[in-house]
């Protein structure tokens, strides 16, 4: 059923290419995450992304459950409105989004509707390139938080992701983020750390992969030594990252859930790292068959993990300073299948919580009668919401990192 | 490039890893007489030979009614992984045992290309099937391989083909047919996947059995338009209009230059031949085929059935207990055979190249020289102290080791099983 997990993409994505390749793919040569306590402004924002891999369908997680095209369409798939956590008369949440509700009615929780680009492109791989490139004509390859570090000086620290590959979204043009894997760390036995150290030097006239092998000794040097640091600081009574992590499997499942991920982003929020920009995901929304439990399956992961990390960030100062966007490559066919699923589909909606987001709806919701070829027609330009993050939360003119994209979301902050 | 050179490069990538004796033979033949000898060896293969296909149980669920209890279905469940794991390790064995590289190489290739998960397919019998389908038609041209693929039982389980009916059609393996397995993006359009899920319609499989049959009441016999073209296709008159597709040629000799030759060099024009065995021989040739030395990440399969090879390491032979340990360290680099992450295949270049790689491959390669036979590791301590790094090259089939290697080397040439150890993990060895 899974057909595609979120590693697994960020694998097979196209986009980390040269750049971060001619960059010596700065991704894993973080150095002492920790060093950089104190060295931010306090006033600092950070700002957290959650990718959702696999297409997230949007109309079973935010509800249009006033309205009767919703049943129509899928019989099978829609939710009673008994089950619905309602928002308002029209909208409710997905019955396994609870600890989300709670913040909806502290009004905590900002709902961006019909998010998605022009010329919608149904493939995962491609689809997933534009939202992570920002580039929806022909998808380059850099990110667009890769430029964004590319204007902001380039150190790898800025911009981390606790993922075993580097997420393409993190890959500019010059610079790359850090992808520090959370598990497989045991060290290794049988060579000493003199022969690795021995290879960890470049080779004049090597070939750019030959270089990059060479790298990751010295890569897996740092990584080993942050990911102590970060843990040995942090708060004793705060569970051990390892001990929530799924096993590793033959399956091919995630090795790093998300509430893994997170703890490790609020340990190093907590600690006061340089990160600006962190990046992480959950997979498995690939729902074409069966989809309504192992939705929400999955969507009960998100919240539980999202107000998990939502709660312990605001009990500290830092922590007050960090927002969460949460958003998938694409949504999903109005229409059901007969499988009791849905097929790849356009515009979805965007979900952000934290420091000073007004909560509410923000965008407008598509129709459900007025479609584009089966699917929604986006009312809000994903880029939009980039802009205003760039601007509000990285304090960034988002004009170089997106193409001098103009639109924003006035009223989310 | 000294000949020497031209043969080894050729075979590192033409096959899963040759040893010395098997660059030495091809130095003696000449690198015209390699290329023709790889892509017709002419011979029967001792080797595969000596490893057959297994012959596999009724699949467990086939006994599965609707009566089962909770236990029985459990208990098929069990039963289906280890024949799974079966076939795997079979795979694995016979990836090292095989004398025809390419042949098993590019069955690999094709694997890859049409990837298709154990994971969702779950029966070992089917995804065996697909394996002799791929071999059957791997060699040959595009339209057969395709008209038979459209029909592959795991093919349209792991793509809801069973669901796609004229109803409801499903989209997922029409799509990904021309995305993925025959045109690339841009060439096609989402009329022409919704086309194409309604031609494919009627194809259903029986999961007890394992045997793909055609529905006449589910398939959408009306008039579709795809690529242009009128008429009431089916599945086969779809694949064959995907196949004759210039642009099918075109994308899937890219997909072999990229998995043969890399990204570092641009493909050639005119790649595509008539068919996969005419493709492989423009691609072998090609000057910029030569270029692309020591600039292509092995995948962790390539890794490790080479290393296997050279350090003459039968996984068959070794105590169960390794073998499993062999398939952790495959499943810890992120490449299980039967096993790819999604149906785009398994990843590539620098994806290979990261820090939790690096801890995975240092523990298997000390896996691995723990369990070299001791007739190779003799070969090693035959030389004196001070060459062996040279004769660890030579055992690898590294054309040579960089000066930062050399001092990484050196220290460890009195430790033989460690100096193996550390030519597995050098960047020469990884990226050939």
């Amino acid at each position: 059923m899974d057909t595609l997990t979120r590693r697994r993409f960020l694998l097979t994505s196209g986009v980390v290419g040269a750049g971060a390749l001619a960059a010596g793919a700065g991704a894993y040569s973080l150095r002492d995450l920790l060093d950089t306590s104190g060295d931010r402004d306090p006033q600092a924002r950070t700002l957290v992304l959650v990718t959702l891999y696999g297409g997230n369908d949007g109309l079973n997680t935010v509800i249009p459950y006033g309205d009767p095209a919703y049943r129509a369409a899928r019989p099978e798939l829609a939710y009673p409105d008994g089950e619905v956590l309602r928002l308002d008369d029209d909208f409710g949440l997905n019955p396994a989004l609870a600890g989300l509700h709670q913040r909806w009615s502290g009004g905590g929780l900002a709902i961006v509707r019909g998010v998605g680009y022009p010329k919608p492109d149904r493939s995962h791989f491609r689809s997933m390139d534009i939202w992570h490139t920002a580039q929806p004509d022909r998808p380059g390859n850099t990110g667009w938080l890769g430029r964004w570090l590319d204007s902001a000086g380039g150190d790898p620290r800025l911009a981390v992701s606790f993922e075993p590959a580097l997420p393409p979204l993190l890959a500019g043009a010059t610079s790359a983020g850090a992808a520090v894997p959370v598990s497989d760390r045991k060290a290794a036995k049988g060579l000493s750390a003199e022969t690795l150290k021995a290879f960890e030097a470049a080779e004049p006239g090597e070939s750019a992969s030959r270089a990059r092998a060479a790298a990751c000794f010295a890569d897996l040097r740092s990584v080993d030594e942050m990911i102590r640091q970060v843990r040995d600081a942090a708060d004793p009574d705060t569970p051990d990252p390892d001990g929530e992590q799924a096993p590793a499997t033959a399956t091919g499942g995630a090795r790093t859930p998300l509430d893994a991920q997170l703890d490790l982003v609020a340990q190093c929020v907590e600690a006061g790292v340089s990160t600006r920009a962190f990046s992480v995901s959950l997979g498995g929304f690939d729902t074409h068959a069966d989809e309504k439990q192992l939705q929400a399956v999955l969507l009960g992961q998100v919240d539980r993990a999202l107000t998990g990390f939502a709660d312990r960030m605001s009990r500290t100062e830092a922590g007050r300073k960090v927002v969460v966007a949460v958003y998938s490559e694409f949504g999903r066919r109005v229409r059901a299948n007969a499988s009791d699923g849905t097929d790849h589909g356009t515009a979805s909606d965007v979900l952000l919580l934290g420091a000073g987001v007004r909560g509410g709806w923000h965008g407008a919701a598509p129709s459900l009668t007025d479609l584009d070829d089966g699917d929604l027609k986006f009312t809000t330009d994903f880029r939009d919401v980039y802009a205003t993050l760039l601007e509000r939360v990285l304090d960034t003119d988002p004009g170089p990192v997106l193409a001098d994209w103009r639109g924003r979301l006035d009223k989310l902050f | 490039m000294s000949d020497r050179e031209a043969v080894a490069h050729l075979l590192r990538r033409a096959t899963f890893g040759p040893t010395a004796d098997e660059v030495d033979a091809a130095e003696r033949a000449g690198p015209a007489a390699t290329v023709d000898r790889l892509l017709a060896p002419g011979r029967a293969d001792r080797g595969a030979a000596a490893t057959p296909v297994p012959a596999l149980a009724a699949d467990p669920y086939a006994r599965l009614t609707g009566e089962s209890t909770r236990e029985q279905r459990q208990q098929a469940n069990a039963e289906r992984r280890e024949q799974l794991q079966q076939v795997t390790g079979w795979w694995l064995d016979r990836m090292v045992a095989a004398e025809d590289g390419l042949t098993e190489k590019l069955l690999f290739f094709w694997h890859g290309h049409w990837a298709t998960s154990a994971q969702k397919v779950k029966s070992a019998r089917t995804m065996l099937a697909q394996l002799e389908t791929l071999r059957r038609h791997g060699r040959g041209p595009l339209g057969p391989l395709v008209a038979a693929m459209v029909r592959d039982p795991a093919l349209i389980v792991w793509l809801d083909g069973q669901k796609n009916t004229r109803k409801a059609p499903n989209e997922n393996l029409a799509r990904e047919l021309m995305e993925l397995f025959t045109l690339g993006i841009g060439n096609y359009t989402e009329a022409d996947v919704k086309a194409g899920a309604r031609a494919l319609t009627g194809w259903v499989v029986d999961r007890r059995t394992g045997v793909a049959r055609f529905e006449a009441k589910r398939h959408d016999p009306g008039e579709k338009t795809i690529l242009g073209q009128s008429g009431r296709f089916d599945a086969e008159a779809y694949a064959a209009l995907l196949a004759a597709q210039p642009a099918a040629a075109t994308f899937v000799a890219g997909r072999l230059w990229f998995r043969y030759a890399g990204t570092e060099v641009p493909a050639p024009d005119g790649l595509a031949g008539a068919d996969t065995v005419a493709t492989l021989r423009t691609l072998f040739s090609s000057p910029a085929f030569a270029q692309s030395r020591g600039t292509l990440v092995k995948q962790p399969v390539e890794w490790l059935v080479g290393a296997l090879r050279q350090l003459g390491v039968r996984p068959s032979a070794l105590p169960e207990q390794q073998r499993k340990q062999l398939l952790a360290g495959l499943n810890a680099l992120d490449q299980v055979p039967l096993r790819p992450p999604s149906v785009g295949g398994w990843p590539a270049g620098a994806a290979w190249l990261t820090t939790s790689s690096l801890q995975a491959r240092l523990r298997t390669a000390g896996m691995l020289a723990a369990a070299t036979a001791p007739a190779v590791l003799a070969r090693l301590t035959a030389a004196p102290t001070a060459g062996r790094p040279d004769a660890l090259a030579r055992l690898l089939v590294v054309d040579g080791w960089s000066a930062r290697t050399r001092a990484a080397l050196t220290p460890l040439a009195g430790e033989p099983r460690k100096l193996l150890a550390a030519g597995l993990v050098s960047p020469e060895y990884t990226v050939s």
